[in-house]
């Protein structure tokens, strides 16, 4: 189907650019990336930041050992067991192990829109953590969930493993590169918004509450 | 050394003690002042202001005037950021081989008048003698056209007698802006109202800045308003000697 | 070609506009409040990374190359996002994107749609051509809502309603939400959105966005918030359509690891932003199966052609430039008469326009550099500035305008020493009428909007080449 708008503007920029171009490749070496791309913190500084930057943005953040996932998630799980709502509910191919033996949890799979809309939270694995920005990546694979489960409840549980932690934005760029054409969506903390009186207010759309979980081995 | 002034069209007709101050300064710290009288003015009002086809020959006569100067001295650091951040532009306009030349090789010879005391000539305790309670407004080509960072201050605070108080919000326009100052005249006077309340809260006596440009247009405002706050520029700070005042 | 930028051609000037929000003492209270917060907090975080000068340069150089391929990425955008599930159309005008989203909505037999910020469709007025089709939009972005509810127009292109204290909220939500008793401190007014919205993500089946970065590469978008209204809008309905100026691609996924690290950091001073979502296409079983990309022109490619001025495009609406902007400090935004504002408005509006509307914008500027200093992808913003002002003037050279008359006069004196000692004699003499005591309370003609609110001390009666001439025999 001729689009007479896509040829219009395509001819319009080429004209535009036309006398440009060569001079400014002759005259301009290749980008310049010499921005911090690889990391400078050992390990448990990053990890440390990593929480240190995420409760800044008012996350709550544990550590916990590979052993102690139930328990820890089970103390957080069980914050709010009000009977009368939604209980939580788990990400597809979320190990079962790491959760409570309690059959108040709701499989992904199983729960309606209504269901996320009602329930107390949602638990989450993630595909990376950035310290330098307090940043949980999900590529919404499996554990993670599909885009819409870490979004309607109201408090999302994300368990993040130490080694996806990285230091830089760069680095987690890299390890995304093969997910470039998944959805990907960062965390940095609870919903907010300051568009009144520039005051943060946390919560708006997206959860409220934001729990990290980060496990060490 | 042999030092060129350029004195700035509205200093020159404005503002001639700051020039006399330059010249009493630097013959006093043992240089060699000339003032070439066929110059005028660097083309800026023209060239901020769209008119830049009137700009061109004003910067031609320029490089022309000063080509063979040691060292160039310009009391103005939005005159100065003019040369810099234009000349090669505009030169290179005109396609004139010879003139970009000209440029380039008469650049790293201009000189703010701070900046050659400073970078130039090595110098920050000129010995001068100034008994006021003072204080510095950063003109915005002092600070983001030319990065002087503190060297007027630097300046300053070897002055004996001086006290140096700092202005709040010191990064922030005046409201001046040239032909900005009557074409958007309410929202100038509005910035004016801003800057004057920061200056009058220091309590100081004395407003220095290197740009007389900001000045009368701070001076301006204190003075309608009977503040008595006086403007000085930097230079008759710097030429006020202990003997000068007593006398 | 019907080029619209928000209400710019029937706006009037910013001087004149400028009267009225000069006298608002609550507006001008608000905007320093708000730009003072975002400035403090951008200064924190933009200088506790040592990189940053390094990312802006690596962001300038992007999209300085992006632009001079601007055709080819565009292509490769389009292959890419139509390989994954993605439609996507070409709109030259703002009456065309308005056209093409207002027919793809009526596919739908939708009658209500809801909107994620984007301020590219204030640009083409969308929401008004929406209503006409008789197609509700419900602005979700908080500040986005505040100015849809208060009938209002955006002051500001990261905080729309950033002229807006919390009572005035309060009143606009009383009355929109049929609120009485409603709190008005920020928690409550935004609980008071979260209720109102709610309801509406979950029922609304077609969304309207914009896009911060398409990425030609992958085909994939990338749209950054904070409140996760974005996130709702992406993946909630069933059909997504977003509307995005050519200027908005860039070459690889990459890239992003630098525009993610100076965008959040630049527009609200954190180190990110709640939410960035990248999406590519359609994702089966994820998020809307229908989605739809407007790549709108509407003046963006004749900028292209000017070597000085084409850096106006590298913009990525950070709004930083605005919150440092002295003169933006003192009117807020409406004065520009524009969606956008600020620096960045007084370059692009008039551009976009061919400079057929919106001349006083180049003007509206003290060239005092701050907008430059801050920008994350350093546009020279004040030259630029400076261009157009030359732009402006060669198209009003005929006129005969006596300011141009005038600037001529001057250049012809200052062309010759001897025109410049006589002037320096005749102003000497001539300024006497109007000297009292060693000042000049008042002027006439162009020069009293200076006197209006200054003084201005009397020419002395010795010019400095005078004294030099006196003083120095030898003088030439």
């Amino acid at each position: 189907m001729p689009d007479n708008s896509r040829d219009a503007i395509l001819t319009s920029i080429r004209s535009a650019i036309k006398g440009s171009q060569h001079s400014y490749d002759s005259q301009h070496p290749p980008i310049d990336r010499s921005y911090q791309r690889a990391g400078s913190l050992d390990r448990q500084k990053c990890l440390d930041l990593f929480a240190e930057r995420l409760r800044e943005y008012d996350a709550d953040v544990v550590f916990t050992d590979s052993a102690n996932i139930q328990n820890a998630l089970s103390k957080i799980v069980g914050v709010d067991p009000s009977p009368a709502i939604v209980p939580w509910v788990v990400a597809e191919g979320l190990p079962s192990s790491w959760l409570p033996s309690s059959d108040s949890l709701l499989w992904e799979s199983k729960a309606t829109v209504d269901d996320l809309n009602q329930c107390s939270g949602v638990v989450t694995t993630c595909t990376a953590g950035i310290a330098l920005t307090g940043t949980i990546v999900m590529q919404h694979g499996p554990g993670e969930g599909k885009r819409q489960t870490s979004l309607l409840p109201d408090r999302h549980l994300c368990i993040v493993q130490s080694s996806q932690v990285v230091e830089t934005v760069p680095q987690a760029f890299s390890i995304l590169a093969p997910a470039a054409t998944r959805p990907l969506t960062f965390i940095s903390g609870p919903s907010a918004t300051a568009d009144i009186e520039m005051t943060r207010i946390r919560g708006v759309h997206g959860p409220r509450y934001l729990h990290v979980i980060i496990v060490t081995t | 050394m042999r030092i060129s002034l350029f004195i700035t069209c509205y200093n020159d007709l404005l503002f001639p003690e700051t020039g006399k101050s330059i010249v009493r300064l630097l013959e006093r710290l043992g240089h060699t002042v000339e003032f070439p009288l066929e110059q005028t003015c660097c083309g800026q009002m023209h060239y901020n202001t769209g008119y830049q086809d009137e700009a061109l020959p004003l910067m031609e006569r320029f490089v022309q005037i000063f080509r063979d100067s040691e060292a160039v001295c310009i009391p103005s650091s939005s005159c100065v950021a003019m040369i810099r951040d234009h000349y090669p532009k505009m030169a290179a306009s005109t396609g004139d081989q010879v003139l970009i030349r000209a440029v380039h090789e008469l650049l790293p010879r201009v000189f703010e008048f701070s900046e050659l005391l400073v970078n130039k000539l090595g110098l920050e305790d000129v010995g001068a003698y100034y008994p006021h309670r003072v204080t510095y407004h950063a003109s915005c080509h002092s600070l983001r056209g030319l990065h002087l960072g503190d060297i007027p201050l630097r300046l300053l605070r070897k002055v004996r007698g001086l006290d140096l108080v700092e202005l709040a919000n010191i990064d922030r326009c005046c409201g001046f802006g040239g032909t900005f100052a009557v074409k958007n005249s309410d929202v100038s006077a509005a910035m004016l109202a801003e800057k004057m309340r920061d200056v009058e809260n220091t309590g100081a006596e004395v407003c220095a800045a290197v740009d007389n440009s900001c000045l009368m247009h701070i001076q301006g405002g204190l003075h309608r308003q009977r503040t008595g706050i006086r403007t000085v520029h930097l230079a008759e700070i710097l030429a006020s000697t202990e003997e000068a005042v007593s006398a | 070609m019907t080029i619209r930028v928000g209400e710019s051609a029937s706006a009037p000037s910013f001087q004149k506009a400028a009267l009225p929000l000069l006298d608002d003492s609550q507006l001008r209270k608000n905007v320093r409040h708000a730009t003072e917060v975002i400035q403090r907090k951008r200064a924190i975080v933009s200088e506790e990374i040592p990189d940053w000068q390094a990312l802006r340069s690596a962001a300038s150089q992007i999209k300085q190359r992006t632009l001079l391929r601007l055709d080819e990425y565009l292509l490769q955008f389009e292959a890419a996002c139509t390989a994954a599930g993605g439609h996507v159309h070409w709109a030259s005008d703002a009456e065309e994107a308005n056209r093409i989203i207002t027919n793809l909505v009526r596919r739908q037999n939708a009658n209500e749609v809801l909107k994620i910020k984007t301020m590219t469709s204030d640009e083409t007025g969308l929401n008004h051509a929406l209503e006409q089709a008789g197609i509700r939009p419900y602005e979700t972005d908080l500040a986005e809502l505040i100015v849809q509810l208060g009938k209002d127009r955006p002051s500001h292109i990261v905080v729309p309603a950033l002229h807006k204290n919390r009572s005035q909220v309060r009143e606009i939500f009383r009355e929109q939400m049929n609120l009485p008793d409603l709190g008005d401190s920020p928690q409550d007014l935004t609980d008071a959105a979260r209720r109102y919205l709610r309801e509406r993500f979950l029922r609304v089946k077609t969304a309207i966005g914009g896009a911060n970065f398409l990425i030609a590469e992958t085909g994939g978008v990338c749209i950054v918030e904070s409140e996760g209204n974005g996130r709702m809008c992406l993946t909630m309905p069933d059909t997504l359509i977003l509307l995005a100026g050519i200027e908005k691609v860039i070459p690889t996924f990459q890239d992003l690891e630098v525009f993610l690290q100076l965008l959040p950091r630049s527009a609200t001073g954190e180190r990110m932003n709640p939410y960035n979502s990248i999406w590519t296409g359609v994702h089966p079983g994820d998020g809307p199966q229908n989605f739809h990309i407007v790549l709108l022109d509407n003046g963006r490619s004749p900028i292209l052609a000017d070597d000085e001025a084409r850096q106006t495009l590298q913009c990525i609406r950070c709004g930083a430039c605005l919150n440092t902007c002295p003169v933006y400090r003192q009117t807020g935004g409406h004065a520009y008469g524009s969606t956008y504002a600020g620096p960045i408005g007084a370059i692009l509006t008039p551009q976009l326009q061919n400079l057929q509307h919106s001349q006083s914008l180049p003007y509206a500027s003290s060239l005092c550099g701050a907008c430059y200093e801050v920008c994350p992808v350093k546009i020279n913003i004040p030259e630029v500035l400076i261009h157009l002002r030359g732009r402006v003037t060669r198209e009003q050279q005929s006129s005969l305008k006596p300011e141009a008359v005038g600037m001529k006069v001057v250049a012809s004196v200052f062309r010759n020493r001897r025109r410049l000692e006589t002037a320096h004699r005749l102003a000497q003499i001539g300024q006497r009428p109007f000297v009292s005591r060693g000042w000049i309370s008042k002027l006439p003609g162009e020069l009293s909007a200076w006197t209006s609110v200054r003084d201005i001390r009397a020419i002395p009666g010795q010019s400095f080449r005078q004294w030099w001439k006196e003083t120095h025999r030898d003088a030439r």
